[in-house]
């Protein structure tokens, strides 16, 4: 029981903190401050245009496989406690 | 080769391709028909879902829409992609392990109500039906373009095959179907771009080319910033929409992606739950192919037309501008009456008209590529529209026989009684979807948003609740889902139909579009939930259970 809890625990914990950039990249730099990062420029670029229609995709590909990574990783921890 | 031949070979071939691995992967029970009997591996799973998620409208078009509307195309772009974090890291595995056959079940289950099923079918039919009609009408337009039919028999031809192998192979015959479907059309989109990007930039890489800077060494995007402002048109990368609506409708698009049933099912048809995060995060890669390519598209084929036409003698344009010039979708008049082509914001002067699907559609030819090429994109473009079709066409068909009949009206049907009920319902779907291809009610276009506003209000939070959430009852779901796909209904008959005295967009409540409603609507189902689940008593132990079964990993 208390280690269902603390698989739990760590997986809302995970949830948070990729959902938080999940919530930045796009939201934050894509969105909300894209007129700040559009003046800086990477290549021809501007970096909020590029946030959000480029960057964020990218990142969102990359949180899921570190989320994949992670759970696994979880998941055989909880099954040699076992 | 001429072009037609080509075509009819390439489409031939294609559906030729689909046919047999429908036969070759036939349902033989239910669990085959709904959920492919849970063995699909995840890269294969991954393909199909990304040939069920990109429809007509992705593949042809999204990036012309981008070329129009610049920055503000972002939304389609981030929307329609960081749905699927949410499904990866909130729904697909714990949806995978509760294990049952549709999303309907797991309300039904989790909400210990046969009211909350029944909202559930619901909302699944009217998200579905929505969509659904798009998408025959686009395998109609399609055919038409390319082969020389007319609408009404191009959507009958593929009225004919989404039948034969939906209703065959159910589940089953569809994934592996959609796998071929993802492969054909992802060649197709990319292949153009990519000899695009090449001619343009000099990269083969469309990502990277359009950050990179044309033969007279300016870089791409400041040129079309250049170029948009002298014709009067908003800088492309910088929006006309107001910022709280773009944040709302890329919220929208993103729940709602993530609440749509028939993308959800897809993660049921595993063998465990971390092949569902696997299959998530694969789908999500092979969907970020098209979604980053469709910018470079746009820019490329922008800047394209507007240096091929601006001000330029209209005797002298190059030849695919004729050719598309007689299917109606560039139109040209010639106002002031000096044979050039003034092609300005002012609606006054302008002189241009020009579809957005055109910036796909013509590509190869303004490329100059070989008729091959061509043909391909015809049978990409079938490709997307076809998947999508299917795909939805058995979430209506189980809605109908599994949820409606096997659930709640007749429980002691047979498997065998089941399974003909869901392919008879899958035949009356595909019926009813190619009544509304070919008589396509006027709304059509508008329902698509309407589709992603609809899933965002009702499905999103009833899930993630029900998942993360022990406390929350029947009684709170059932009156937040309904609050939620009431309001959104209410809110886009409203404005997009005039329904409830109309009204434009100086009418809209904090100035938000109907496409971005969802958002609000479903925050306010988050809220009636709660709000109701404190008052009423919270379920039993043995729901608890569930829920707390839901959340392990498996037990294997």
């Amino acid at each position: 029981m208390n280690y269902k809890n603390t698989y739990w625990k760590t997986n809302l914990k995970y949830l948070v903190i990729l959902l938080s950039i999940w919530f930045t990249v796009s939201f934050g730099f894509g969105i909300l401050l894209v007129d700040t990062l559009n003046q800086f420029q990477i290549g021809g670029f501007k970096l909020g245009f590029w946030f959000a229609q480029q960057g964020a995709i990218y990142v969102f590909v990359i949180l899921i496989f570190v989320y994949i990574f992670l759970m696994n990783r979880l998941d055989q921890k909880f099954k040699n406690h076992k | 080769m001429e072009l037609q031949n080509w075509i009819w070979i390439t489409v031939g071939l294609s559906f030729t391709l689909y046919i047999a691995i429908a036969i070759m992967t036939r349902a033989s029970s239910t669990g085959e028909f709904y959920i492919a009997g849970k063995g699909v591996p995840p890269i294969a799973n991954g393909m199909a879902t990304a040939a069920d998620w990109m429809s007509a409208a992705s593949f042809i078009s999204m990036a012309g829409i981008i070329s129009f509307n610049g920055y503000d195309g972002s939304v389609y772009l981030m929307g329609w992609t960081g749905g699927y974090v949410l499904l990866a890291l909130l729904l697909a595995p714990y949806l995978r392990k509760f294990g049952k056959f549709t999303v309907p079940d797991f309300i039904g289950d989790r909400y210990y109500s046969n009211v909350a099923r029944g909202v559930a079918v619901f909302c699944a039919l009217i998200v579905s039906f929505t969509y659904i009609a798009g998408q025959m009408r686009g395998v109609g337009v399609v055919f038409s373009r390319y082969l020389e039919v007319d609408i009404t028999s191009g959507v009958l031809i593929g009225m004919l095959i989404v039948l034969f192998y939906a209703v065959l192979g159910g589940m089953k015959g569809i994934t592996y179907t959609q796998v071929a479907q993802y492969c054909v059309l992802i060649f197709a989109f990319m292949l153009p771009a990519i000899f695009i990007s090449f001619m343009v930039t000099g990269n083969v890489i469309p990502q990277i080319g359009f950050g990179s800077a044309g033969s007279d060494g300016v870089y791409l995007l400041d040129k079309l910033d250049g170029l948009q402002r002298e014709l009067g048109f908003h800088e492309y990368t910088s929006g006309r929409k107001s910022r709280l609506d773009v944040f709302l409708i890329t919220a929208a698009l993103m729940v709602g992606t993530a609440g749509l049933p028939h993308v959800i099912v897809r993660f049921f048809t595993v063998k465990k739950v971390s092949d569902a995060r696997k299959s998530a995060g694969w789908a999500l890669l092979f969907i970020a192919i098209l979604y980053t390519t469709a910018p470079a598209v746009a820019v490329f084929s922008r800047t394209n037309l507007i240096e091929t036409v601006s001000n330029k003698a209209y005797a002298a344009l190059p030849e695919w501008f004729d050719k598309w010039e007689a299917t109606g979708l560039i139109s040209y008049e010639d106002k002031n009456q000096d044979g050039l082509v003034q092609y300005v914001a002012d609606p006054k002067i302008n002189e241009l008209k020009v579809d957005a699907d055109i910036m796909v559609l013509a590509n190869p030819e303004i490329a100059d590529l070989p008729n091959w090429v061509i043909a391909i994109m015809a049978a990409g473009a079938l490709a997307a529209a076809l998947s999508t079709a299917a795909g939805l066409l058995l979430v209506i068909s189980s809605s109908v026989s599994h949820d409606l009949i096997k659930k709640m009206i007749k429980p002691d049907v047979s498997e065998k009684g089941e399974l003909i009920a869901a392919r008879l319902s899958a035949v009356g779907a595909v019926m009813l979807a190619a009544y509304f291809g070919i008589n396509p009610p006027g709304f059509v276009a508008a329902t698509v948003a309407l589709a992603f506003g609809l899933a965002a209000a009702s499905f999103f939070p009833a899930i993630v609740m029900g998942i993360f959430s022990k406390k929350m009852n029947k009684e709170g779901a059932v009156s937040g889902m309904l609050v939620g796909i009431l309001l959104m209904l209410f809110y886009m008959t409203k404005f997009k139909f005039g329904w409830f005295g109309g009204g434009d967009d100086k009418d809209w409540w904090l100035g938000i579009s109907p496409e971005g409603f969802g958002s609000f609507a479903m925050l306010l189902n988050f809220v009636v939930s709660i709000t109701v689940s404190k008052f009423t008593p919270a379920p039993d132990s043995e729901i608890q259970k569930l829920v707390e079964n839901i959340r392990n990993p498996d037990e294997d």
